[in-house]
């Protein structure tokens, strides 16, 4: 594979942010290359969705800097960094529950990102939303993508959240737990979409509790506990990492 | 008797046909057209009939309630991108004195002053109120309240525009029948325009914004700039009829920043049902009367309103329109049981 030759397409530096006396991300560190698929791990409550949080703009950073594509975006509003490319679910979906499934779409739809993209148009938004359910595995045919978000299972909720991060055509997807409450048959489902988007040439950022999964997938992995980075590399060597055993296991985990 | 009644319940069938429907475009019958097409086209030949059966002193008080609706439209149009505003009095104030001052100065006609004063109140309020649009619910609606309180006290105090005097004799309409049909039909083109609009894809992105402004934010669209979008459109409703208000009497003064063109279009959302715009209309068109009505009472008047309107509240707290569009599409019969 060639990706890890490639510019990188964000660079996180020394990046801190604390709430109160909690150090919820401390002086992180990280780059990323275009096309590569990233892990982050770590325990809850290790500071994973306030990094994502602070790359996207919606918590500040204390100190540290962001580049996105050579661009500095620290501190920019999420408005501004969504409209550069960067796309990203929420661990607890935010969906529009009384729309239907598609109408949900239009919003990222009618962004301007989109409306340049696609040569200084809308479109048919409602055909793109459809579209792009049909693609997500909710079949145009079917009811699933008219019915209100507020009907359907959790699953599917999760996909259209992934959904609605896509349709704004990003170059960096960043996925926070999307696969935590899904059924085992519904992750076998949404993996192949993600594993497609990278193939396709997309960055991509998952954060995930399912390792298993997780490991299968990814170029790279980087661990974060207590808010700060304790191992980086393949799924391989993070695994054989002593650190990454006692942040997950607990400390005694030399005596087992 | 018991035996019997037993033996049947009562089925409650909801139908509902959608004149837009999101996927399906089924009218078959001259029914079902009727059934669309009443509710929709009674209220509009009564409204267009009222001023032809109203004369004097209630033809007066269906102008009020048209101008009225027109606030209450501007303030349901701003609480469903999530803007709660109590101050509407502002947009009218703004519509008000604009077009006093370019007809007291300039002589202008109602013909000029009435696009120039909505366009420049809207950009006003738009303007004016972009430093706030950051901020949610209360906190908006308490900087909305006090913006008409401060402009009031700095015309009593400055003595600009008229000051305690206001501005007199201006350019009144042509004739009555022009001024009560004006106020009719850009009720009715609000209102319909309104219920439009947010219907669209820019009127979604609207009310998504009131849903979760963060989600909207991560889908690329700053949600302060649409904002200020529909301050505008909401500004521009409020200053036309604060603009009208100013021909109609023929004079502008402080009182267009009271505190009851704040008040009344809120309790007549709240009273017809807020998110529909046919609410808020049917809410001004019942308070307006009311409240006039109630006027030989003298003092008690207010106290009252005040009793008639908690009590609304109370039985309907989702309001007049909300119910009866519930139970427009509702069809119970008896059906045996067993």
């Amino acid at each position: 594979m060639d990706r890890m030759e490639r510019a990188p397409i964000l660079k996180v530096e020394n990046l801190s942010k604390h709430f109160g006396g909690i150090m919820a991300v401390m002086d992180v560190n990280f780059e990323l290359r275009e096309g590569e698929f990233l892990g982050i791990i770590g325990p809850n409550g290790s500071g994973k969705t306030t990094l994502v949080n602070l790359i996207t703009g919606f918590v500040r950073p204390d100190s540290g800097r962001v580049t996105f594509e050579g661009k500095n975006i620290t501190g920019k509003m999420p408005y501004t960094i969504a409209g550069l490319g960067i796309a990203r679910t929420f661990q607890m979906v935010r969906l529009f529950y009384n729309l239907p499934a598609y109408k949900n779409l239009i919003i990222p739809l009618s962004s301007p990102r989109v409306k340049k993209l696609r040569g200084g148009e809308y479109g048919e938004r409602d055909d793109l939303a459809v579209d792009l359910l049909d693609d997500m595995g909710f079949e145009r045919d079917s009811f699933v993508p008219y019915k209100l978000a507020g009907s359907l299972p959790h699953g599917y909720l999760k996909r259209l959240d992934l959904a609605r991060a896509v349709a704004l055509r990003p170059k960096l997807l960043i996925l926070d737990e999307l696969f935590s409450g899904m059924a085992m048959s519904e992750v076998a489902s949404t993996l192949p979409l993600i594993e497609k988007f990278v193939e396709e040439g997309l960055t991509v950022i998952m954060i995930e509790h399912r390792l298993r999964e997780l490991f299968r997938v990814v170029d790279r992995v980087f661990v974060l506990n207590f808010g700060q980075k304790i191992a980086e590399g393949t799924p391989h060597e993070v695994m054989a990492s002593d650190d990454v055993k006692k942040a997950y296991l607990g400390s005694d985990v030399e005596a087992i | 008797m018991a035996a019997a009644e037993a033996r049947y319940r009562k089925k409650r069938l909801d139908r509902g046909i959608k004149a837009r429907a999101d996927t399906l475009y089924v009218i078959c019958s001259y029914r079902e057209i009727l059934y669309l097409l009443l509710p929709r086209a009674l209220p509009v030949i009564a409204l267009l009939l009222l001023p032809l059966l109203l004369r004097g002193y209630w033809g007066k008080v269906l102008v009020y309630a048209c101008v009225y609706g027109l606030l209450a439209l501007s303030w349901d149009f701003l609480a469903s991108c999530g803007l709660f505003s109590l101050g509407q009095s502002l947009f009218f104030g703004f519509g008000a004195y604009v077009a006093g001052i370019l007809s007291y100065h300039l002589h202008l006609t109602p013909a000029i002053t009435l696009p120039v004063a909505t366009i420049s109140g809207g950009l006003l309020s738009a303007v004016l109120l972009s430093p706030v649009v950051r901020l949610r619910g209360v906190y908006f609606a308490m900087v909305t309240l006090m913006l008409p309180m401060l402009l009031l006290k700095m015309i009593e105090t400055t003595g600009l525009v008229g000051g305690c005097h206001g501005l007199s004799a201006l350019a009144p309409f042509y004739n009555e029948w022009v001024a009560k049909y004006l106020a009719l039909v850009a009720l009715l083109v609000c209102l319909f325009g309104f219920r439009r609009i947010i219907n669209e894809d820019y009127g979604l992105v609207l009310r998504a914004i009131k849903d979760d402004d963060r989600a909207v934010m991560s889908a690329a669209i700053n949600i302060y700039w649409r904002r200020i979008q529909a301050l505008f459109i909401a500004g521009a409703v409020g200053a036309f009829a604060g603009a009208f208000m100013t021909h109609h009497y023929q004079f502008v003064g402080m009182s267009a920043f009271a505190l009851d063109y704040s008040i009344l279009p809120v309790a007549a959302a709240a009273l017809g049902g807020a998110g529909t715009f046919a609410g808020s209309a049917l809410g001004t068109m019942i308070l307006v009367p009311l409240s006039e009505s109630l006027r030989a009472l003298g003092g008690l008047r207010i106290a009252l309103y005040c009793v008639i309107l908690i009590g609304c509240v109370i039985a309907l707290p989702e309001g007049i329109f909300h119910y009866m569009e519930r139970k427009y599409h509702q069809f119970e019969r008896l059906v045996k049981v067993g």
